[in-house]
């Protein structure tokens, strides 16, 4: 499939996933580098480098996407140089980290979402993304695996670390619903129509069966009623975290622009 | 005026033995698996296609401008060397000759796998060192993307794996 084949509302619903992939994987991926030389342990220091290492390697294939076929400015400028309002990430990943039991309960929760969504998109009738998603797949299995380790452990180790993770479940996941949020219903229908997603809700789904299960095999509790999603970001509308992230994330950027790395 | 020489598949395929990557310098591109195309057109333009190992993978520019530099040396008239995921890498792809020099680079070679990594898998690694099985997973992320740390308690030696990828 061509973009150029596909209708106007198509294009627009496909960009706007594309860049609420990449701003999400961008994201998560500065802060899960925010680790670095601060992990609990010196292996989960490397995890989680590792990790935002991939992340970054995700969302510069997304923005190549962009790049390639959409005629958007190159990677490295849409990471830099946009302004918040132009961002599409949803607010989960804008948190900034405390503890460590926030750090793993995001990881859980973001990555279980990432993998559903990489294999419902290695079927997606547009090929460059269908073939990231192929590729992202294998890669994500080492995430998800760290992720579902830990929530067990300490999940069910001591009074503390139950206690911990439950409250982090119960902060993180009205946080979580909003990495569903389309940015309208035309988008999803538009994907749907032209094969190439199937769609926010369809996912959430999805999702919402993984994490119950995990949630259960790890002795908590998910508490479902009463939420409300922490919607916007995928509009434009981000939480007071975003700004000073991309300020500090551009910071040596900004001082040349024009350099060559 | 130059005799004009066609250039075979063959020989690309040949000069790019000479490639390595280069956190392993006994490891070719080749036989790292990354290398998933090679042609030479009419006009003896050679076209190679490479895919990264992990998306984000640092070395690929480095790698890509070490192919392209290494073609250069032979009479074509051009070098296109292109990085796409079309051809997506796993870690089956390295070959047997690969797995031979990681272990001489004091690496455990990945296990074959088939789709789908799990922590045994992972864990399940003969020492490069002595060849005893009798190793544990300390972490399954490493020095690098692609590598996971072990250790020994045969030859109480830590050691990397080139780890599997689906």
């Amino acid at each position: 499939m061509n973009v150029s084949a596909l209708t106007a509302p198509e294009r627009t619903a496909l960009k706007d996933l594309l860049f609420s992939m990449a701003d999400d994987a961008l994201i998560i991926g500065h802060r899960n580098s925010e680790w670095v030389g601060i992990g609990p342990v010196l292996e989960e220091d490397i995890a989680f480098a590792s990790i935002a290492q991939d992340k970054l390697g995700h969302a510069l294939a997304l923005y190549t996407i962009l790049h390639e076929h959409f005629a958007e400015p190159d990677p490295d400028t849409l990471a830099f140089m946009r302004t918040e309002r132009l961002f599409r990430c949803c607010h989960f990943v804008e948190i900034p980290t405390q503890e460590y039991d926030f750090a793993l309960m995001r990881h859980v929760l973001f990555d279980t979402a990432e993998a559903l969504r990489f294999a419902m998109l290695a079927e997606s009738a547009f090929e460059p993304l269908a073939q990231l998603a192929r590729k992202a797949r294998g890669e994500i299995q080492y995430h998800t695996m760290h992720a579902n380790i830990w929530l067990k452990q300490l999940g069910t180790a001591t009074e503390e670390s139950r206690a911990r993770m439950q409250s982090a479940l119960n902060e993180c996941f009205p946080l979580a619903l909003g990495m569903f949020e389309s940015p309208s219903s035309e988008n999803e229908q538009a994907l749907c129509a032209a094969n190439i997603f199937q769609g926010e809700s369809e996912l959430h789904r999805r999702w919402l069966h993984a994490v119950r299960t995990l949630v259960e095999q790890s002795g908590l509790v998910l508490y479902e009623e009463g939420i409300t999603p922490a919607y916007g970001g995928r509009k434009g509308y981000h939480t007071e975290h975003l700004a000073p992230l991309l300020d500090e994330m551009s910071e040596v950027f900004k001082t040349d622009p024009m350099a060559e790395w | 005026m130059i005799p004009t020489v066609q250039v075979t598949e063959q020989d690309v395929w040949k000069a790019l033995e000479d490639v390595f990557d280069p956190e392993i310098p006994k490891l070719s591109v080749v036989d790292l698996g990354v290398i998933t195309a090679v042609r030479v057109d009419e006009q003896n333009a050679a076209h190679v296609t490479m895919t990264p190992t992990f998306s984000g993978c640092p070395a690929v520019e480095m790698m890509r401008s070490d192919v392209a530099d290494r073609l250069k040396q032979l009479p074509l008239s051009r070098v296109v060397v292109d990085v796409s995921f079309e051809v997506p890498w796993n870690s089956n792809r390295i070959s047997e000759r690969g797995r031979e020099m990681l272990r001489q680079s004091g690496f455990a070679p990945p296990p074959k796998h088939e789709g789908f990594i799990e922590l045994q898998v992972l864990s399940d690694v003969a020492c490069p060192y002595c060849g005893s099985r009798n190793t544990r997973l300390q972490s399954p992320f490493g020095p690098t993307l692609c590598r996971s740390i072990h250790y020994c308690d045969n030859c109480f030696q830590a050691f990397e794996q080139f780890k599997p990828v689906a």
